[in-house]
Order: structure tokens, then C-alpha cells, then sequence
């Protein structure tokens, strides 16, 4: 059966086109994906991320627990920082990306939605033996995104303290709308904002003040077109089970000199073999949109694949992210994309395709 | 506009006839659905279109979509201002966001596609 976020009968009232996503009714668009998009880019949007697992680790133990499930190093987390991590299995592949945010004497994981059933067995699974506990607090609470270079002029409004005083990937727990909030400087958008979690009941009316102050409420079309020109991997596409760490470009997420974690023997040897595909960007001649799937081909031996394209709303081309045999990583090299039997030249392109000018 | 006039077809194609000249496009409902079109693929003049086959496709931010022709004939006119304007198909799919005009073997007739009561039901079927 299908979730629904608190969010929904918001959703539903206001025109949203529904779609199944990692097992809940999502809004993928209210009117159009391009102009949604532009509104996060220009000046703020608003999404309902309720459906991301939201799951608490607790403990003494809980700093080693999550040190050994994690591929970043935890220990050097401070009180309120946040850091992006892969869960890898024993063999190195993927099993999830999340967030995990050091709070006050305990941990909060953000793992994605279709995941959560599945993060939530393998904590518990690798949970003997150590003094922590994990629990699942997603359904008891929501969670939106406010994204875009007005989105903390804005949230300022509603937020105490102002989030602007957050550094990049911190959170603290805040006043919103007079009620304790957990704040983060964080999003899956390529623009500055932050991410609000609140418990189930409060989301309606923050979110009710939020448009009122002009933000634009977006889908998960626009979300997928913002994040494919940030260049971050979405899980089921850049990132799954089919893949490691070192191949996805994420090398930097993974601290071998941190201490035991469960893949790094695995991927140690394959960091020592070196990366024989790479995740690269595509930017296409035509206007035809390479979609998951497609092959490339390029020079020689050994083909691609894409793993996620899409029409860029910011530079009016058709871009994608594909994984290619290394020798054909190189900005600027020339490829041809199979589009539906039909070839098409591309050229791989730097990631990310899009970065905000920071101040 | 008077849609009585239009045909159309189970794959949200819509036809007309002015002779044996039948002009084609996509139906509000499709170019609904679509959202965000970004690129419109046409053949060229003098292509054969051939029933129930594909004689284009529509790309839009989340998709990309064939076209099949609802007729037999020759396609003998594109309109190649989409190339400039691809959102004329959703602003006007009806009138300027015509797509391609064929020009028909034998009897021209449009009897086997849908009227638009017929695939106004249709299209009431599909949603939910």
C-alpha cells in the first residue's frame, strides 16, 4: 500500500500531479517542471521530502555503530554538523547514500525513501553487540525543503535563530513558527537553503506560511532536474547495489584511514585496481534527451551507459550523467549516445553542470 | 474552434480533413499530460506516413513520447515553426501547434477514428 506524507491532502487540493515514489504518493508537478525548476534557481522553492527515512541512532556506542555501517569518518563530526555518507556492502557496492547529522549525544540518518525498510534491517542487523538503538521517527515527523538563493532571506521570517547563521551541512534545532524544529543548511537543489524536520501536524501550516511568502511549491520533477545539474547522484540511477563507491565518483566519501567499516576491504582493493568506468556528464549536440538505459559509444573498445538525462532548464541543452570506460572520461571527449536507435554526438562535459556563484 | 469537426485516435492523435488533405496534431488532453515539451521530432515532406506507425516523437522534460499517424498517405507539409516554438503544441494544440498534413490514398475518410464525444469518454476511462 502506498504512503502518503502529511503533505498530501495539501498536494492533492492544489492541483499536483500524483506519482508512486519509493512507496509513497508524491507530487511530481504542480503546473510545469521548468518553470518549478527556474524558481528554485532564480528565487525559492518549496518541497515535501516527508518521504525520506528519517531514522534515530542512540547510545554510548552509537559513534562505533554508525563508524562501522558508514564510509565517511564520523569521529570528527562536531555537535550539529551534518556529512554525506555511503552504506556500502561487504563487497563495496551501494547500499544507500544518506546524510548523517551529529546531535545533541546522538545521530539522525536521512536515508532515501525507497531505501528505508532496507537501512533500517541492515542497522539492525549489524547491531549486535553494541550498546545503541535505532529507531524509524519517519512517520512521526515531516519534512520540507525550502531551496534557492532567497530561501534563507525568507525562512529568516519563521526561523529563530536566522538559519543564514548556520554554516554549510550544520543543523541545529530551532524555533519555527514558535515550535522546536530541527534546521539544516542542507538540500538536494545545487542552491543554498535548508531542510526543516517537524513533527506530524506541524508541516501544514509552515508550509501554508512558507507559500504565503512567495516560495514556489515544487515536485519531484523539478527536484530531478535541480539535482542532475548539481550532478548528485540519485539512488536507482548514479548510485545502487550495481556499483561501488569509487566507480560513482564519491571516492571522497570514503575514509579508508578511518578505521574498520563494513566494504572497505573490498574497496581498498579495487582503489588499488583503479576505476575501470567512471560517472561523467554528457551535453548533447541535438535536443533529443538521452534517458536511463541508453548505450555510448565512443572511440574503441567498451561501451556506456546512462544512468539519468534530462532537458537542462539553465543551459537549454540536453544533458545526462552516464557511466563510460575511464579513457573516455575526459572533458571534451567525443561521444555518440543511442537514442532509441538513433545516434546522437555528445560531448563529456566537467561535472557538476551547474554550481551556484557563492558569496 | 469546433471540435466536432476533429477525429481522434486512441494514441491522442487528433486528424481533420479539407479534401483529401488531413492535418494532424496532438489532443489538449495529451499535450496536458505531457507538460514542459521541449523538442519536437518531425519526418520530412514527402516521408510516407503509414497507419498505426510512429511519424514522430515529442520530447518534454520527463518523457519522451512516439506520434503515430492515424492515416495512409503521403505527408506532403510539417510545420517546421515548431523547430523555433515547440510550446505552440501545448498553447494551441488545436490550431498553430498542427503537426504534420497528409495527403490520403483513396476515399479519404476519418470514419474509423473516434469523435470527440467518443474520446472524451475515452480519455474519462483512463483517469482516476
Amino acid at each position: 500500500m502506498t504512503l502518503q506524507t502529511a503533505l498530501h491532502p495539501w498536494h492533492a487540493s492544489h492541483r499536483a500531479r500524483l506519482i508512486d515514489f519509493g512507496g509513497w504518493d508524491m507530487p511530481v508537478l504542480y503546473s510545469s517542471i521548468v518553470d518549478e525548476h527556474n524558481a528554485v534557481r532564480n528565487s525559492f522553492g518549496l518541497f515535501d521530502v516527508s518521504h525520506m527515512g528519517r531514522i534515530e541512532v542512540t547510545g554510548p556506542q552509537a559513534l562505533p555503530f554508525l563508524q562501522l555501517i558508514c564510509s565517511n569518518n564520523l569521529a570528527t563530526l562536531k555537535p550539529g554538523q551534518v556529512r554525506y555518507n555511503l552504506v556500502c556492502r561487504e563487497d563495496g557496492n551501494i547500499l544507500d547514500d544518506i546524510l548523517v547529522y551529529r546531535l545533541n549525544g546522538h545521530y539522525l540518518l536521512v536515508v532515501n525513501a525507497s531505501n528505508r525498510e532496507k537501512i533500517f534491517s541492515w542497522l539492525l542487523k549489524h547491531l549486535a553487540g553494541f550498546e545503541a538503538r535505532v529507531e524509524d521517527k519517519t512517520l512521526a515527523t515531516s519534512m520540507i525543503a525550502v531551496q534557492g538563493p532567497k530561501a534563507l532571506a525568507i525562512a529568516k521570517e519563521l526561523v529563530s535563530p536566522d538559519p543564514s547563521l548556520l554554516n554549510n551541512y550544520f543543523c541545529a534545532m530551532s524555533k519555527v513558527m514558535g515550535k522546536e524544529a530541527l534546521v539544516s543548511r542542507t538540500g538536494y537543489t545545487g542552491e543554498d537553503g535548508i531542510e526543516i524536520i517537524v513533527p506530524v501536524g506541524e508541516e501544514v501550516p509552515l508550509w501554508e506560511a512558507l507559500a504565503g511568502l512567495g516560495a514556489t511549491a515544487c515536485g519531484l520533477g523539478a527536484r530531478d532536474t535541480l539535482r542532475l545539474e548539481a550532478a548528485m547522484p540519485l539512488y536507482g540511477h548514479e548510485i545502487s547495489e550495481e556499483v561501488n563507491p569509487l566507480e560513482a565518483g564519491l571516492a571522497w566519501a570514503v575514509k579508508f584511514d578511518k578505521g574498520n567499516f563494513l566494504g572497505r576491504e573490498a574497496l581498498w582493493e579495487k582503489n588499488a585496481k583503479a576505476g575501470e568506468i567512471k560517472r561523467v556528464g554528457l551535453v548533447l549536440e541535438g535536443k533529443r534527451i538521452p534517458r536511463e538505459g541508453c548505450g555510448v559509444l565512443g572511440e574503441g573498445q567498451g561501451f556506456g551507459r546512462v544512468t539519468s538525462g534530462t532537458f537542462s532548464p539553465t543551459l537549454g541543452k540536453a544533458i545526462a550523467m552516464a557511466y563510460v570506460p575511464a579513457t573516455w572520461s575526459q572533458p571534451g571527449t567525443e561521444v555518440d549516445v543511442d537514442i532509441r536507435g538513433k545516434r546522437e554526438r555528445a560531448q563529456v562535459a566537467a561535472l557538476p553542470f551547474y554550481k551556484r556563484a557563492r558569496a | 474552434m469546433d471540435l466536432k469537426k476533429f477525429r481522434f485516435a486512441k494514441t491522442h492523435e487528433w486528424a481533420t480533413l479539407d479534401g483529401n488533405i488531413c492535418t494532424i496534431g496532438l489532443s489538449q488532453f495529451a499535450v496536458e499530460q505531457l507538460t514542459d515539451v521541449i523538442y519536437i521530432d518531425l519526418p520530412d515532406v514527402g516521408d510516407p506516413a503509414i497507419q498505426g506507425d510512429s511519424f514522430g516523437e515529442i520530447e518534454s522534460v520527463k518523457a519522451v513520447s512516439d506520434m503515430y499517424s492515424p492515416v495512409e498517405g503521403e505527408i506532403v507539409a510539417i510545420n517546421d515553426t515548431l523547430a523555433l516554438d515547440p510550446t505552440q503544441v501545448s498553447k494551441d494544440p488545436y490550431g498553430k501547434g498542427w503537426l504534420i498534413k497528409v495527403k490520403l490514398e483513396g476515399k479519404p475518410s476519418l470514419d474509423h477514428m473516434l469523435t470527440h464525444e467518443g474520446y472524451q469518454k475515452q480519455i474519462a476511462g483512463n483517469a482516476h
